[in-house]
C-alpha cells in the first residue's frame, strides 16, 4: 500500500464538499446528485420539465475545475488508455450506468449513504468488477 | 432558484472532484488496482468524506416533509435488487475499470483533458443515447 497523509486529507476534503455539493441538490431541490441519471435525462427521447437545472449542474461541474485551474493549480490528467479501449469504456460507462440506474455518485455517495440496499449491492458489483478488470490488464500487460 | 442551487451543486462538486484528486483516472485506477503492490487508497477516503456529510443530509431529510425550498423528497429507495441492477452495475464496473473515468469526472475534465476525454465523454453519451433507445423500443 502507498499511503500519503496529504493524499488522504485533500481525499477527505474533497469528499467533503462533493458530500455538500449532493446535500445541496438534495435539501434545497429534492434530487439526488447522480450524475449519470442527470446526465442521461440530458439525452433522452424525451427531454424532463427539470433539463434547464440538469444541464446548469452539468455546466457547473465542468466549469469548476476551470476556474481552479486558473486560480489554483491545474490537475493532472493522466490517461494512458488506448483509443478503443476509450471507446468500449465510455459506451460501457454509458450503458451500465443508465441500466443499473447509477453510477459511482448515485449509487456510492448518495445511496450507500440512506442505506439504499440496491445501492449497496451496485457500489460494491461495480467495485469487484472494475477491481478485476484492473488487475486483469495489469496481468495481461506483464 | 433551483436553477441557482442546480448550478452551485455543480460548482462544489467540481471542486470537490479536483481537490480530492479524483479527476485524474491514474489516481482511481490506482484504488481499483488493489493486488498491484503499491495501492492507492485515496478513493476511500474521498467516498468516507462524502458520505459522512450525506448521512448528515438524510438524516435532516428523515425529519421533513418537504426540502428546505418547499419542493418534493426523493421517496424511500425500492429494495428489489435485480438482474438489471446487478448487470448494469457490472458493465460500468468494466468500463469504468478499462478508463479510470466514471460520468462525475468525466464531465469535469470536460475542457481540461484533451482529445481522449472527449472521445470517452462522446462514447459515454452515445452508450447512453443507445440505452434510452433501447429502453423506450423494449
Amino acid at each position: 500500500m502507498n499511503f500519503v497523509l496529504n493524499d488522504a486529507l485533500a481525499g477527505l476534503a474533497g469528499g467533503a464538499l462533493i458530500g455538500l455539493a449532493a446535500a445541496i441538490l438534495l435539501l434545497g431541490n429534492g434530487r439526488i446528485a447522480g450524475i449519470s441519471g442527470i446526465l442521461g435525462a440530458l439525452v433522452n427521447t424525451s427531454l424532463p420539465a427539470t433539463w434547464k437545472e440538469n444541464a446548469l449542474f452539468v455546466a457547473g461541474l465542468a466549469a469548476a475545475p476551470v476556474a481552479y485551474a486558473a486560480i489554483v493549480a491545474r490537475p493532472d490528467i493522466d490517461i494512458t488508455t488506448s483509443v478503443p479501449l476509450l471507446i468500449a469504456g465510455g459506451v460501457l460507462v454509458g450503458i451500465g450506468s443508465r441500466l443499473g440506474s447509477g453510477c459511482t455518485s448515485g449509487h456510492g455517495v448518495c445511496g450507500m449513504s440512506r442505506l439504499s440496499p440496491r445501492s449497496i449491492a451496485a457500489t460494491l458489483t461495480f467495485m469487484a468488477v472494475a477491481i478485476a478488470v484492473v488487475t486483469a490488464m495489469r496481468l495481461v500487460m506483464a | 432558484m433551483r436553477s441557482i442551487v442546480a448550478l452551485v451543486s455543480g460548482l462544489v462538486f467540481g471542486v470537490g472532484l479536483v481537490v480530492s484528486d479524483m479527476v485524474n483516472p491514474a489516481r482511481v485506477r490506482g484504488f481499483l488496482d488493489l493486488f498491484g503492490g503499491a495501492w492507492d487508497p485515496t478513493l476511500a477516503f474521498v467516498m468516507g468524506g462524502a458520505m459522512a456529510v450525506m448521512i448528515a443530509a438524510w438524516l435532516i431529510v428523515s425529519r421533513r416533509s418537504k426540502s428546505l425550498l418547499g419542493h418534493a423528497l426523493p421517496g424511500h429507495p425500492a429494495g428489489t435488487i435485480d438482474a438489471r441492477l446487478l448487470g448494469g452495475a457490472a458493465v460500468f464496473g468494466i468500463g469504468w475499470g478499462l478508463v479510470g473515468l466514471c460520468p462525475g469526472p468525466a464531465l469535469a475534465n470536460l475542457f481540461l483533458g484533451g482529445w481522449p476525454v472527449l472521445l470517452f465523454i462522446a462514447s459515454m453519451l452515445a452508450g447512453m443515447m443507445a440505452f434510452s433507445l433501447l429502453n423506450r423500443a423494449a
